[in-house]
Formats: C-alpha cells, sequence, structure tokens
C-alpha cells in the first residue's frame, strides 16, 4: 500500500490552505478533490469577501481560488494533485481508500486533514421535490459556472448570507427576484446585503415560510404563509408567487461521513449546522492523525475554512513529523484570525456551538 | 436561457457541442455539464422518483444529491451536474435503478 505524509480530502479553501500549509511545512502532501477542478465552493462566489486582509476580504471568491492555486503551485515539488478522486473510505487505522477516475487506490498516509465541506439543507414541504426548487448553491453554480439562468423569477427562501448574496447575483444574471422569505422574525445575513437588495425594489418577508409548492412537472407556483412564534403556519395568510425557481437557502449540513466512519467522535451540535467531529483548538479530532477543518468541522464563512485548513495543515505536518521553522508563531497568529472572525454578535452562535462541542455549555 | 451579459464574468462559448437527449439533438458548449446544458435547452425534468415516479430535477448542482441520475451513453445512474457534456454523447432518462451493462 501507498505511504503518504500528509493526505488531504477536499480541495476547497479549507483544503487548498491546509495543502500550503503543510508543505510549507515541508511535509509531502497528497491533495485529492473529487471534481476535475479545485478550489470548492469559491469558483462561484463572484462577490468579494468580508474578513480581514490576510483571509483576502474585498477579493472576490473567484479571484482567492486563483490567489491560493497560485501559492499551491510554489510547493508543486511537494504537493501531488489528484483531481476527479473520490474518497470511499477513511478507515480506523487511517487507511484510505478510493476511486481516481476509474482507478481504485488504497493509502496510508501519516496524518489525514478532512476538509470535505457541507451539502445544502432541505426544507419540508409539500412539493418540494419538484424541478425548478434548488438549493441556493446549485442556482450560484449553474449561472456563475455554467452561465445558465435557473429560470425566469425566483422566489428566495431564507435571508441568511447565501440567500441574499445569490438573489443578488440572479438578478446580476438577469433574472427576477420576486422576493425573500425568512421563517425566523429578523433578517440572519449581514444588513449591508440586505439593505442593497432591498434598494433594489425586492421584498424581503421575514417571519414567512413555504406552504406548498404547485406544479404539474415543474414549479409554477409558489404558495407562502406568515408563521407563529412555534414557526407554525397561520392559515388564512397565505400568499402567492408566480415563479418559476424556489432556491432553498436554509443552511448547509457538514459532510462528515469519512470522518465518522475513522471512528473520530461526534456530537451534534446545531449551532455548527449538524453533525461535527469533536475537535481541538487546531483542530485535531480525537484521533491524533486525523484533522478536520473548514466546512465539515461547523459550518462558517470560507473566510474561517481558510485559516482552519492553513491551521490544521501546519499542525498536520508537525504530527507527521514536519515542523515549520515560525511553527510557534504561525499557530498563535491562526488562533487570533479565528478569534477574530468568530467576534462580535454575528459569531456568537458560532462561540456557542464551539463551547458545545469541546464539551461545556449544553 | 444562457446568460448573455454579465456585469463580472464572461463565459467561453467557443467550442458547441452536439448530443442527443431521448433522441433529440441539442446542442451546448464546452465546459458545460450535461445538466447544465439540458437545463439551457429547457429541460428541467431530468428523471422520476423510483416509487411514486415523480419528476426530478436539478437540486444541489455539485455531486451530493443523486437528483439529477440520467443514463448517459447506456450507463446508468450518472450524476449529469457534475458530468461534462462531450460531443455526440447520448442522455436519456433512467427507468426505476437503471440496468447495469
Amino acid at each position: 500500500m501507498r505511504q503518504v505524509e500528509v493526505a488531504i480530502v477536499g480541495g476547497g479553501p479549507a483544503g487548498l490552505c491546509a495543502a500550503i500549509s503543510a508543505a510549507s511545512s515541508g511535509a509531502h502532501v497528497l491533495l485529492m478533490d473529487r471534481n476535475k477542478y479545485l478550489g470548492g465552493q469559491l469558483i462561484k462566489q463572484t462577490h468579494m469577501f468580508f474578513g480581514s486582509e490576510k483571509q483576502y476580504a474585498s477579493t472576490r471568491g473567484i479571484d482567492i481560488s486563483e490567489i491560493l492555486l497560485k501559492q499551491l503551485d510554489e510547493y508543486k515539488d511537494n504537493i501531488e494533485i489528484l483531481k476527479d478522486t473520490t474518497v470511499l473510505g477513511l478507515y480506523e487505522d487511517g487507511v484510505i481508500s478510493g476511486i481516481s477516475g476509474d482507478e481504485y487506490f488504497k493509502l496510508k498516509p501519516d496524518v489525514t486533514v478532512v476538509s470535505t465541506g457541507a451539502s445544502e439543507k432541505v426544507l419540508a414541504f409539500p412539493g418540494n421535490d419538484m424541478p425548478g426548487i434548488y438549493g441556493a448553491g446549485a442556482a450560484q453554480t449553474l449561472m456563475n459556472v455554467y452561465g445558465v439562468k435557473p429560470g425566469q423569477k425566483v422566489l428566495m427562501v431564507g435571508a441568511g448570507n447565501i440567500g441574499l448574496i445569490v438573489s443578488y447575483q440572479l438578478m446580476q444574471a438577469g433574472v427576477i427576484v420576486s422576493g425573500i422569505i425568512d421563517a425566523a422574525p429578523r433578517i440572519g445575513g449581514y444588513l449591508v446585503h440586505a439593505s442593497k437588495i432591498r434598494r433594489m425594489g425586492v421584498p424581503i418577508l421575514t417571519g414567512h415560510t413555504v406552504k406548498e409548492a404547485i406544479g404539474k412537472d415543474c414549479l409554477e407556483k409558489a404558495v407562502i404563509w406568515e408563521v407563529d412564534e412555534k414557526y407554525e403556519g397561520i392559515e388564512g395568510t397565505e400568499k402567492t408567487f408566480d415563479v418559476d425557481v424556489l432556491c432553498i437557502s436554509v443552511g448547509l449540513s457538514p459532510l462528515v461521513e469519512l470522518l465518522e466512519q475513522s471512528g473520530c467522535e461526534i456530537k451534534y451540535i446545531p449551532e455548527l449546522s449538524g453533525k461535527v467531529p469533536v475537535v481541538d483548538e487546531n483542530h485535531m479530532t480525537t484521533k491524533p492523525f486525523i484533522y478536520a477543518a473548514g466546512d465539515v468541522s461547523g459550518v462558517e464563512e470560507a473566510s474561517s475554512a481558510m485559516v482552519e485548513g492553513y491551521l490544521a495543515g501546519l499542525c498536520a505536518a508537525k504530527t507527521a513529523g514536519f515542523k515549520h521553522p515560525q511553527f510557534d508563531y504561525l499557530k498563535e497568529d491562526y488562533h487570533k484570525q479565528i478569534e477574530a472572525l468568530r467576534a462580535g454578535p454575528q459569531g456568537e452562535r458560532i462561540r456557542r456551538g464551539i463551547a458545545k462541542m469541546k464539551g461545556g455549555l449544553r | 436561457m444562457r446568460i448573455e451579459e454579465h456585469p463580472v464574468l464572461t463565459f467561453d462559448r467557443s467550442e458547441k457541442i452536439k448530443f442527443t437527449f431521448e433522441g433529440r439533438e441539442m446542442y451546448g458548449y464546452k465546459g458545460e455539464s450535461v445538466a447544465a446544458a439540458l437545463h439551457a435547452n429547457d429541460v428541467k425534468v431530468l428523471g422520476h422518483s423510483l416509487f411514486k415516479h415523480r419528476p426530478r430535477g436539478i437540486y444541489c448542482a455539485i455531486g451530493n444529491c443523486s437528483s439529477c441520475l440520467m443514463v448517459v451513453d447506456g450507463e446508468p445512474n450518472v450524476r449529469t451536474c457534475v458530468t461534462d457534456l462531450k460531443e455526440g454523447m447520448k442522455v436519456e432518462l433512467q427507468k426505476g435503478k437503471g440496468e447495469i451493462r
């Protein structure tokens, strides 16, 4: 079986940064991604990022992906990239099995960083499986990667940052956004995004959810209604939107299957968006040879995924016997960056989730 | 329904690709996924659910959800949202679980 120093599963923002960080520490890295490209969901993010300069704030996601790929290229002697490669199993002893193109393989890495990201959640309502109903990220992929409009008129469900940003991008693509609804009493995303969208004439209805989707083969109408304090629909408050697209932006679920299989301790933490691995402050799981970084260890922003990736890559390399000459300085810097990203009221939920994950508050 | 003008992005449509869907000839462009090309041709129903035969379309577009499984060049259960469109491809609706060749 092939021996590898540091294996990284998933080449999105966290995985790319982990690869750069581990390789800069001197470890030989094998970076695997199931897609034919690296960058994960950065490749469809046409908006400029928040955060600070270190996380490429004010740069568009698509450009951040290019910046990271250039950095990766600087360490090309130390990084082997396997695209179109799906990791199928991560076993208790750390062995990885997968399929690269059409070929099955097995690996025995000294350390593995799992950065598999997250998948879009669905919302339960009658007709929710009808064509024309997409995850908001799917609409974004169709538009920004392939240049294809998801439809003519959209109702966006979810006023978090993804819902707000994708609504704006739909309008950039020439699609009409009829409205944005959210069951919560307040807008979840940044108000700067929400105000921009309201100025463009799109109503944002909080306290509303989808009652049902209507259509023969594809979506033709969406019926929404107001919800009470228990999030139950209120009869008589229905409104109908003639839309051919309903975008569901109600959060993401961490893709923890591989970590679960490996026997790492997993906890269900709603604040971190679902089942997540228990990790220490350096993103090491309960197995010392497995690290987790990015959305898989709790859904946050791409900026925190990148810093978590740098941190996990740095520490994974050390575990594999490659200590970066500036290890202590870098580690402290990454800790500070993560703390800054989670500061303030926006980070409150995440901080609460992490405290729960670490076994504190319940 | 392709985007013609975009304030941030440009789309490379230099290479046209011919394919068929249920025997009907259609066109897409190199770089598109099968599902995206079908969508651009206004094909939104990509299959039907196993038991209740309810129509299925794209949901996640990144290979997670299995809502876009189709028969491509005779192979069933192909995730068309992450499969590159190729010249002469034969794309068909899948019946049930599909037959493995």
